[in-house]
């Protein structure tokens, strides 16, 4: 059964194949079945290798189950193996992976139902999952790379999904070539593996890597940093994150899948599994931490200025990703693993739901022209609530389960290093991120649910496969936290018991119950505190914002959020500008110019006074003299055999005279 | 055996040869011309026996057998260019077959 496994990747690849080639051929409801039914197909095999894990190799350590099929590459030193490796890290990702990726095909049936691309649609998410599930598999780097590259490949096929537009072409490049970048450091990364542990395993690696580097050393800071930017790149994370709120071009179930549930918590899933190495760099390792605090501050502010509710969702994204490299920076992987479950489930609900609702609104995405929906779509609403309540982290939800365990992980952080001052900052910023997040998201859900009702929606009622991808991911929301519960609320610990077979289990050494209880309560406090003002500001008193935003500095505050503090600007002006300018420059070839100038241009000059040709005369009288010469001997040959005969009898002559005489 | 002096046979074939090149130089007709040069071929072979007879060696009517030979060669490929030029031509005067100009 454990074996089955290369069927997870496979089977969505199959679809693909279908899909791609003979899509033209199938009806609708056949591309629907083939899209959405491999996965199905996947998710369920998915299920069954992870039940069969966790049954065979209970107490094994670590639990893992690992299998090659055959060798890739085999090139003296160099041995590529196409094998993957399941242990508890991957196995939550497959699952989850597999999972969001059905519901979200199942809602897209509905979502796409008008779409030309129908087939092509579902050929680039099944091509997406197939090579999801290679990245999150690999056994070795070079295979993890292929994956890595497959996702980066659907997503920019996807964000340029509607590629009549010319901004979604834009957006798609630009998405393309940002992670492009940080790719390049990752490849990087991969070379100085091998060229220092001279293995691709990543198991093999990893363990190499413990015994040879030693704790702080060059060559560890150096790959560690390598795939940080690799990871921040794909993660969307400060300074590369401009890429992900265009990204918001492509349709709504692929801003769900790809760029909220998945694809963009890659960065995430590398540095969880290559965690021992960045114990080895804490220098990097700190900086994980720093970046994902500065992200999730920033880009949680950039949220609260959005109007477009996807843009928010974006942002939103962008931050609560921060709060995963938060974890990551102080080495709670399962901390970090189980944030990225529940934002799968509650991001993925809400991009559902935004979808869902501008699908009846003619495809109305700016949430100041909604308003008063609750009533005509009491399905997203509810959905819509659950979902917030869950991004905010309201108790008992499951965001509020991982973003406390976070929070209590950057908090317990023994002292010790000159970093650690740090920590309680890196708290603070998570702390106020809470805050922030509650006050963005129910902004949001106030004007699209409350206030007056401004546009009506059309009457149509939603179809089964959307409604239960819905209801489904809104019960995932609410209890996918229920498996770890903190020390304060009856310490289950599943989730990182699970984790922990994989990775050595990262929990705070001492629980101090009540600092724990404390910290837990002011998190609460802070939700309900934002909740609260966001129900008092954009709802209950609008006039307050208005007031604040219409002073100078409230004006441009609210501009340099909206455009996500001039990322994109300094890009541009850094790196675009500078680029089209010596592109414009070259149009008109100064180099060929230059060399017009000073070689062409003389040898014409020179050719120029050399027209009465000294040199030539010189040849002219060789000719001549040829010429003459030609002429004289010319008479010799006349024809009249006995002139001939008359010469050589003188010739004749004249030589026996020379012989005799001289 | 009565013996010829060499200085009289190489005279022979010295007055043979200037005989056969007058003949040459001073007539028109082609196979006069073709006449005249045997006659020239054999005063040279004449003067080779003459010679071989002097050292009474072997070689002056050995090279007289190729002179021989030669000379029949050649007046076969001769008589043969003489048919096509008469041919050609309708006369056999020397002095008007000289169309071929340098």
């Amino acid at each position: 059964m454990l074996s089955w496994i290369w069927l997870v990747p496979v089977v969505p690849f199959f679809g693909f194949l279908i899909l791609s080639l003979f899509g033209g051929f199938l009806s609708r409801r056949m591309v629907a079945v083939t899209g959405a039914g491999s996965i199905s197909v996947s998710t369920v095999l998915g299920g069954l290798v992870a039940a069969r894990l966790i049954m065979e190799k209970a107490g094994e350590v670590p639990m893992a189950f690992h299998q090659v099929w055959w060798t890739w590459v085999g090139i003296s030193r160099l041995r590529v193996q196409i094998g993957f490796h399941l242990d508890a890290v991957s196995t939550v990702m497959m699952v989850v992976v597999t999972f969001v990726a059905l519901l979200i095909h199942l809602y897209s049936i509905d979502y796409m139902e008008e779409d030309e691309g129908y087939s092509r649609f579902f050929a680039y998410m099944n091509l997406f999952v197939a090579s999801m599930l290679v990245l999150v598999l690999a056994d070795n780097f070079l295979l993890l790379l292929l994956g890595w590259e497959g996702v980066g490949m659907c997503s920019y096929l996807l964000i340029g999904f509607w590629y009549r537009e010319p901004a979604n072409g834009l957006a798609a490049q630009k998405a393309f070539l940002m992670t492009r970048l940080a790719d390049t450091a990752f490849i990087l990364g991969i070379l100085m593996i091998f060229s220092h542990l001279e293995t691709l395993q990543i198991q093999e690696a990893l363990r190499r890597a413990v015994v040879t580097w030693p704790h702080g050393s060059s060559a560890a800071v150096t790959v560690a940093a390598l795939f940080l930017i690799g990871a921040i790149g794909k993660s969307a994370q400060i300074p590369l994150q401009t890429w992900l709120p265009d990204a918001m071009a492509g349709p709504t179930p692929v801003s769900a899948l790809i760029h909220a549930a998945t694809m963009v918590t890659a960065g995430v899933y590398l540095i969880a599994r290559m965690h021992e190495l960045f114990e080895l760099a804490p220098v990097v390792q700190m900086t994980v931490g720093i970046i994902g605090g500065l992200t999730l501050l920033l880009s949680a502010m950039s949220a609260l200025a959005q109007q477009d509710a996807k843009r928010i969702l974006a942002y939103s994204t962008i931050s609560q990703i921060g709060y995963m490299f938060l974890a990551l920076g102080v080495g709670a992987v399962s901390a970090a693993l189980f944030h990225f479950m529940t934002h799968a489930f509650f991001k993925a609900l809400l991009f559902l739901v935004v979808g869902a609702v501008s699908m009846r609104l003619n495809h109305e995405r700016n949430i100041m022209k909604m308003g008063g929906l609750r009533h005509d779509l009491p399905l997203a609403f509810w959905t819509f609530l659950i979902g917030a309540a869950a991004l905010a982290g309201f108790p008992l939800t499951a965001g509020f389960f991982s973003k406390d365990w976070i929070l209590w992980e950057v908090w317990s952080q023994e002292s010790g290093s000159v970093w650690l001052s740090g920590s309680i900052w890196l708290w603070g910023m998570g702390m106020l991120g809470v805050f922030l997040t509650a006050l963005y998201i129910f902004r949001a859900f106030f004007f699209i649910f409350y206030g007056d009702q401004t546009t009506q929606p059309d009457r149509k009622t939603p179809s089964w496969a959307l409604s239960i991808s819905l209801i489904v991911l809104a019960g995932f929301s609410l209890m996918g936290g229920w498996v770890e519960w903190p020390a304060t609320f009856g310490n289950v610990a599943l989730f990182s018991g699970f984790i922990g077979t994989a990775i050595p289990v990262h929990r705070a050494s001492a629980h101090v119950f009540i600092e724990e209880l404390l910290i837990q309560a002011l998190s609460v406090g802070l939700v309900l505190f934002g909740i609260f003002s966001a129900y008092l500001l954009f709802l209950r008193h609008p006039g307050l914002v208005e007031a604040v935003v219409g002073t100078t500095p409230g004006k441009e505050l609210r501009r340099a959020a909206l455009r996500g503090w001039g990322f994109t600007r300094l890009y541009n002006w850094l790196i675009v500008q500078p680029f089209l300018k010596t592109v414009r420059v070259s149009k008109h070839d100064p180099v060929d110019r230059l060399y017009t100038r000073l070689m062409v241009n003389p040898y014409l000059w020179m050719a120029q006074i050399n027209k009465d040709d000294f040199l030539n005369r010189f040849y002219d009288l060789l000719v001549t003299v040829n010429r003459a010469c030609y002429l004289a001997v010319r008479r010799v040959q006349n024809g009249h055999l006995r002139w001939y005969a008359r010469i050589m009898g003188a010739g004749a002559v004249v030589m026996m005279g020379m012989v005799i005489f001289l | 055996m009565n013996h010829v002096p060499l200085e009289q046979g190489l005279l022979l074939a010295g007055m043979l040869f200037v005989l056969g090149l007058a003949g040459l130089l001073a007539r028109r007709n082609m196979i006069f011309l073709l006449m005249s040069l045997e006659i020239m071929l054999n005063a040279a072979g004449l003067a080779f026996v003459v010679a071989g007879a002097k050292w009474s060696a072997p070689d002056g009517q050995v090279m007289f057998l190729f002179v021989l030979t030669m000379a029949s060669a050649e007046v076969a490929v001769g008589l043969a260019l003489i048919l096509q030029l008469y041919h050609h031509f309708h006369t056999l005067n020397a002095d008007s077959v000289s169309t071929m100009r340098g």
